[in-house]
């Protein structure tokens, strides 16, 4: 399986990304925002960092840079794209995922690790898991995700909230909310379920010696459903 | 403008200086020569009150790549890797403006790391406010822990440790110290001494604006009711062109066009000319009129004096410039050729087709003033008679409880949870440890690292306490199951022109010094910070000591969190009950004099090392060092890691039992055994001739002290997770 990593001004995910998607097999290459164009991918991944800066809305530069148009074009013939963290910031700049992310409730960077309960399993990214609830990690100023109360239904009627922030139990309350997301809402579908993006980093959790290696369902799942 | 003593004076610079500068000229400089010499002869850039102590430290060692003098210090940690790091202070800017003073303290400290070539891979920092309830330390809290977050999380580089304290002696005069450590193949490192004459010098980075002109010279003064008005000498900060900085002078460095390469730091161009000029013993020769500025109409005084962030000095090899620039055109970053090195030994500047200044390099670099300052040595305090029958009152866990949620004792997850600390995927051990812990990427090593201060102990008795906080810093390295390698430290006092206070600094260096040579833990790089004082009332001394240590096989490193309930538990060191300075005498009893506990190197050592021994037979479940608090203190912070409770049996031993669980002897730590175990680590800690106690064993929640009623480990943890909370956000 080809991956593809776009690498932007500013990206900081990039590599951890890389070592991630390696190490479940994928054959992955890096991508310069102003490379004229992606190579054959199954996967195009959107990275975490702080994209040109961040110093406009988060993601913001990036939805409009020169890669963005392949990506888009890339997704809309179907192709699967996933966003974390800046990624997903990127990903709703671009209109390819609707709502927008504010920054954090308590107005605070929050880094920590949290669960978080898979919502929909009928798509390449969840089909077949072998866990319904996974401790993944988030990093971010702006996750706050928020939309309108139509898009909020559009999101219900066509199955796309993908993940959402619980307990360890899978019990979504507003006390494991860490950032004022509606409805704990941490990942999102498109309509066709090609395009994810999500707050948590599931590749900073792949294997035992770091705080948590859940991280591993989700690639070692999603290669497999890929093949 | 002509320049008389006044005007050099108003530039910080002593009567007596000014007189040295125009007998060392042979004429009166004219106001950019005075600007360049008032930059580099304050205290910040010339060390000119410490140098002479400094050079009696401890440099040397088997594993030492580089000591002090370059951009930061380098230890080897073997098969071609290298371990670049240092602690700066950013005190003064933090205190005027903490957000943007502590994230360029940040961005300072980094730029120093990757200036050598190095990857960073793991930043720490050490903060101390003043009383919680001073009315600016809220807000100073707030943006200092916002800047340091900003910066360090936009560049994608781990904040895995760190330290914070309160102390009404910083209520004028906080302190911010950043540290950074990097990655680098040994073969593969990079100088500030340039080589050859007529090399392009180059500038890349960011454009020079008017901030931060004269920041070094505003770090090297007191502070006075005025110190709103020296806000624009803080720069501001651009993680996000450092953080192509650092990609493009990675790439630029995988190839070999480099001869030397140095950050633009404090006193920014003025400084990095001079040094790589100084150290390759060459001239160099600026056109100013080529520096890309941000602003209109810069003047070469304000070129040269700004201090504006993100930019760095190169010397280049003739010929590659243009494959230098397209790596700098790629990351978007300003690439300007701006001069070259000559043979002159003079630093020689030109604008609009003038010569502006001309100095002789030695002038500025090795004839800056040295002071031999006159300074008072501070007795041992007496040992204070406690009223052994005003215990009778206390309660054990009561107490406990009361410690576990003071400002200095209680979690700090409300700071860490800011930083991001576990981007790069190799953090295994996370802030709220003994250790900061990251796996050097791709191999199965991994570096520990930690910052450590003691300001009590240094206060009460500077020799003393300038040797504990070197121990306390190898502790929590061997805790992890590391071996503690080399330390940076970061010396914030007072004014260096009172004896007290230059007294401090003397015997603390003294200290350090002490530790290091007979732990074999050699200082690599450091800075010090002096006049951390406002309108005559100084800090506590507080050197700061950032300590690095490798584990060989990361499988094997230990946590401090309790794992399995019927697991023993043992006070390895022996517990004399010392409690003057200590947490439980100042917070409990009021009593504040007293001196320090008594430092004795050869136990620390040979404890560490018999931890060490223990840890690389598998023998040991959890670790921990005894410091602030005592042996309950640090007992109780394993088990609300662990969320595990615990049992303890004070051994019938001669003491007090507040001396003996409150009481701060050095040397110490606990160790949780399988009960399988003890046979084996009684052998070794036998045979070794260490002291231990075996004190208890692990529970699943309850906690339970000689005997007493029962506390439920949720009690401690509640006690110790909110103060800091509480008191930010409530």
């Amino acid at each position: 399986m080809k991956s593809s990593v776009i690498i932007f001004p500013g990206s900081n995910c990039d590599r951890d990304m890389d070592v991630a998607l390696k190490k479940f097999g994928f054959k992955n290459q890096m991508v310069w925002h102003n490379d004229p164009e992606i190579p054959k991918s199954d996967l195009i991944v959107l990275p975490g960092g702080f994209s040109y800066g961040d110093y406009l809305r988060c993601g913001s530069i990036a939805g409009k840079s020169k890669i963005i148009k392949s990506v888009i074009e890339f997704a809309n013939s179907g192709g699967l794209v996933l966003g974390i963290c800046n990624g997903f910031q990127i990903l709703t700049e671009t209109g390819l995922l609707p709502g927008v992310l504010l920054q954090n409730k308590y107005q605070k960077f929050i880094c920590k690790n949290v669960y978080v309960k898979i919502n929909n399993k009928e798509n390449k990214y969840f089909k077949n898991i072998k866990k319904e609830i996974l401790e993944l990690h988030i990093a971010h100023n702006e996750g706050n995700y928020f939309c309108t109360e139509e898009e909020m239904k559009s999101l219900n009627d066509n199955d796309q909230i993908a993940v959402t922030y619980c307990n360890e139990k899978g019990k979504e309350d507003e006390q494991f909310n860490p950032n004022g997301a509606l409805k704990n809402i941490a990942g999102i579908f498109s309509k066709k379920k090609n395009i994810l993006g999500m707050m948590p980093h599931p590749e900073r959790m792949i294997d035992k010696y770091l705080s948590s290696n859940d991280g591993n369902f989700f690639f070692e799942n999603l290669i497999e459903n890929l093949k | 403008m002509e320049v008389n003593e006044q005007i050099a004076i108003d530039h910080g610079l002593k009567k007596e200086e000014f007189v040295k500068i125009c007998d060392l000229l042979k004429r009166t400089p004219n106001l950019t020569e005075l600007g360049i010499f008032s930059a580099m002869w304050n205290e910040h850039c010339s060390y000119k009150s410490s140098r002479i102590h400094l050079k009696k430290l401890n440099t040397k060692g088997k594993k030492v790549i580089q000591g002090p003098g370059e951009n930061a210090g380098v230890i080897d940690i073997e098969d071609d890797d290298a371990i670049v790091f240092k602690i700066e202070s950013h005190n003064h800017p933090s205190f005027i403006e903490p957000y943007q003073g502590a994230a360029t303290g940040v961005g300072g400290i980094m730029r120093d790391v990757f200036t050598m070539g190095a990857r960073p891979i793991a930043n720490l920092n050490s903060i101390h406010f003043g009383s919680p309830q001073h009315p600016k330390t809220k807000n100073l809290l707030r943006g200092v822990v916002k800047g340091i977050g900003g910066y360090g999380n936009c560049m994608g580089i781990p904040t895995v440790g760190g330290q914070t304290s309160f102390d009404e002696s910083y209520n004028g005069n906080i302190l911010v110290n950043a540290m950074t450590l990097g990655l680098v193949n040994k073969n593969k490192i990079f100088y500030s001494k340039a080589v050859g004459i007529n090399k392009p010098v180059i500038y890349v980075g960011s454009k020079t604006g008017r901030d931060g002109i004269h920041g070094a010279s505003m770090a090297s003064a007191i502070f006075d009711e005025k110190i709103d008005e020296k806000k624009p000498t803080v720069q501001v900060g651009d993680p996000f062109t450092e953080k192509l900085l650092l990609e493009a002078c990675l790439e630029l460095m995988a190839g070999k066009s480099i001869i030397s390469i140095q950050d633009m730091g404090a006193a920014g161009l003025t400084s990095s000319s001079i040094e790589m000029a100084s150290k390759g013993n060459l001239g160099i020769e600026l056109n100013l009129n080529k520096v890309p500025c941000r602003e209109e109409k810069m003047s070469p005084y304000e070129i040269m004096l700004s201090e504006s962030q993100e930019r760095m000095l190169i010397v280049l090899e003739n010929g590659k410039e243009a494959d230098a620039k397209k790596i700098f055109d790629k990351w978007n970053l300003d690439f300007a050729v701006i001069g070259k090195t000559t043979n002159t030994k003079k630093i020689e500047l030109f604008f609009d087709n003038k010569k502006v200044a001309e100095i002789p390099i030695n002038i500025l670099a090795e004839n800056a003033p040295v002071y031999n300052r006159k300074w008072k040595k501070t007795k041992l305090p007496q040992k204070i008679k406690f009223k052994k029958d005003d215990f009778k009152k206390l309660k054990i866990a009561e107490v406990l409880k009361k410690i576990l949620s003071l400002p200095n004792i209680s979690s700090k997850e409300w700071i860490w949870e800011q930083y991001d600390h576990t981007v790069m995927g190799d953090t295994i051990q996370k802030p709220g440890s003994d250790a900061g812990v990251v796996r050097v990427h791709g191999t199965s090593k991994a570096v520990a690292t930690s910052v450590d201060s003691s300001a009590i102990y240094c206060n009460a008795h500077p020799l003393t306490g300038g040797k504990q906080v070197v121990c306390e810093s190898w502790r929590n390295l061997i805790s992890c199951g590391s071996k503690p390698i080399a330390i940076t430290n970061c010396l914030n006092f007072g004014n260096p022109e009172k004896e007290k206070n230059m007294g401090e600094f003397v015997e603390c260096v003294e200290g350090i010094n002490e530790a290091s040579k007979f732990l074999d833990y050699p200082v690599v790089s450091g800075n010090v910070s002096f006049y951390n004082e406002t309108k005559d009332k100084g800090i506590k001394p507080t050197p700061a000591i950032g300590g690095v240590g490798l584990i060989k096989d990361y499988k094997k490193m230990v946590t401090m969190n309790l794992k399995n309930s019927g697991n023993l538990i043992l006070v390895i060191g022996k517990t004399e009950g010392h409690i003057d300075q200590s947490i439980f005498a100042i917070n409990i009893l009021n009593e504040k004099k007293g001196p320090p506990p008594v430092v004795n190197l050869f136990n620390e050592k040979n404890n560490g090392e018999t931890i060490l021994k223990l840890i690389n037979e598998d023998l040991v479940n959890s670790a921990h060092d005894v410091s602030l608090g005592g042996i309950i203190t640090a007992v109780s912070k394993m088990a609300i890691k662990g969320k595990k409770g615990f049992e303890l049996n004070k051994p019938k031993v001669l003491i007090n039992k507040f001396d003996y669980y409150f009481g701060e002897d050095q040397g110490r730590y606990i160790i949780e055994i399988e009960a399988k175990n003890l046979s084996k680590v009684q052998k070794i800690l036998k045979d070794n001739s260490v002291h231990y106690d075996e004190i208890g064993l692990v529970t699943e929640k309850d906690v339970i002290i000689d005997k007493e009623p029962i506390i439920h480990i949720d009690d401690l943890i509640k006690s110790n997770k909110y103060w800091l909370e509480d008191y930010m956000d409530k």
